[in-house]
């Protein structure tokens, strides 16, 4: 099937089943996610998917940016450190994506981490990342994976990244009147349990959302989902339910998440989760392996399952354009 | 029965119990030492794909029990009760820790806390 047949509508739209009337086209979703290392798009906007080919999604970029008011890039779990079959060379992956940042058609404002930056939570591995993004010459939000918390229950991390953050790390900002909330579900994890965010945060949480008007945009971003994914293999959050509680009111919600090295969308009413993948290693689908560790795929692949995520807001849409795209 | 009769089998009548329990005394106590050479053998639980084997271990008291992580990712042995805890053991690293009391003891990965298993310590 050649890449034309997928875009066979001239406004570049290409989904049009939505069975369980939720605006999404699963296997239309399915179908553009396969496409996405040769080079497509996939587009949420307002909780319709669209895709474009990369060509014609410049075009659409540079209208978005136009009447857009904000823009960033969401990479997840780096894994500085690791060195196994799955991928001997996490540095060059790492410093391909921060080629792929550097090149977007429109420079992102600033840039978001979800965690698992190191591997192996030592100094050394941090340092490394630190220098490889400073190429990219933008501001970075981290949030800790449970890789990046191994020894000290996060202290140092929270002493490099967490300068302006609350108990185990959590932390919220504006941009352009777009409120960010930093979320740490990696420490104080329970046998037998899925991430936590436990009730200080949660409490912080309610606190920190109280006063916000209901149009303003919230993005939400933590290392484990916020919504059960795959409960036996720990992709989820024990007591997510209680925090989107305190967002109900909000018109437009986003969840990023990173955790399962594979891009995963869900909406349900006004909140849309989204996770990116790793730039280090791919992960097997839910229950597709025999476990959530690094999966092999032949060399030459690997760059196509790595990838960033690109994010557009236009201020007056229901929902943030969200642009997955891999390393290949 | 002349004096003599009746002295040897008093005589007898003490003798004998004492040599039977000084032998049963002298008995045990190589028994004893056979048991203290059984208890330095180590146990061991292997980790691996998100997965100890076997999942629930029994050992003798004062035992070691190690983990050896042979999965291509760290992980942290942790016991539920707060007992014990390793530091991140990564591919080929291993962690001791040795039960002076019999019970069962759960514990689980700290980092990935799906990953569960049990010692029964006797």
């Amino acid at each position: 099937m050649s890449k034309s047949n997928l875009f066979n509508k001239a406004s570049g739209g290409f989904i049009e089943h939505d069975h369980n009337n939720d605006g999404i086209d699963r296997r239309g979703f399915l179908k553009c996610m396969a496409w996405a290392g040769a080079g497509a798009v996939c587009i949420m906007e307002g909780g319709v998917l669209k895709s474009f080919a990369l060509g014609s999604q410049q075009q659409s970029a540079a209208k978005v940016h136009k009447t857009g008011e904000l823009s960033f890039v969401q990479i997840s779990d780096s894994h500085m450190g690791f060195n196994k079959p799955a991928n001997p060379d996490v540095i060059a992956t790492l410093k391909a994506a921060v080629d792929k940042i550097n090149a977007l058609p429109h420079p992102p404002e600033f840039i978001l981490h979800t965690g698992d930056i190191s591997h192996l939570s030592k100094p050394e591995e941090f340092d490394n990342v630190d220098q490889i993004l400073k190429a990219t010459n933008k501001e970075i939000f981290f949030v800790p994976g449970e890789h990046d918390v191994l020894n000290d229950d996060g202290a140092m991390f929270r002493e490099r990244y967490g300068k302006n953050s609350q108990g185990q790390g959590w932390y919220s900002f504006d941009k352009n009147g777009v409120h960010f909330i930093g979320l740490v579900n990696v420490v104080n994890l329970k046998a037998g349990g899925l991430g936590t965010l436990g009730n200080e945060q949660l409490e912080w949480l309610e606190r920190d959302v109280k006063h916000l008007k209901s149009s303003t945009p919230i993005i939400v971003f933590a290392h484990i989902p916020l919504w059960t994914i795959y409960p036996q293999w720990g992709w989820g959050t024990d007591d997510s339910a209680q925090a989107l509680s305190y967002l109900k009111k909000f018109g437009s919600v986003t969840v990023l998440n990173g955790h399962i090295h594979q891009t995963m969308q869900k909406v349900e009413g006004n909140v849309t989760f989204h996770t990116a993948c790793s730039t280090a290693f791919p992960q097997p689908a839910p229950g597709k392996g025999e476990g959530p560790g690094p999966m092999k795929v032949p060399a030459e692949q690997l760059r196509s399952v790595l990838g960033i995520t690109d994010v557009n807001y236009r201020r007056g849409r229901h929902a943030l354009a969200v642009v997955d795209s891999s390393l290949a | 029965m002349n004096m003599k009769k009746n002295i040897l089998l008093t005589s007898l009548a003490v003798a004998v119990p004492l040599a039977v329990a000084v032998g049963a005394v002298l008995m045990l106590q190589p028994a004893r030492a056979r048991g203290e050479g059984n208890k330095a053998q180590a146990v061991e639980v292997r980790v691996d794909n998100f997965t100890f084997t076997p999942e629930t271990l029994t050992v003798q008291v004062n035992s070691p029990v190690t983990w050896v992580n042979k999965d291509d990712i760290p992980h942290v042995i942790a016991s539920t009760d707060g007992l014990f805890k390793s530091k991140a053991l990564d591919t080929d690293q291993q962690y001791s820790f040795t039960f002076t009391k019999a019970g069962t003891y759960s514990y689980f990965c700290a980092i990935h806390p799906k990953m569960v298993g049990k010692i029964v310590v006797h």
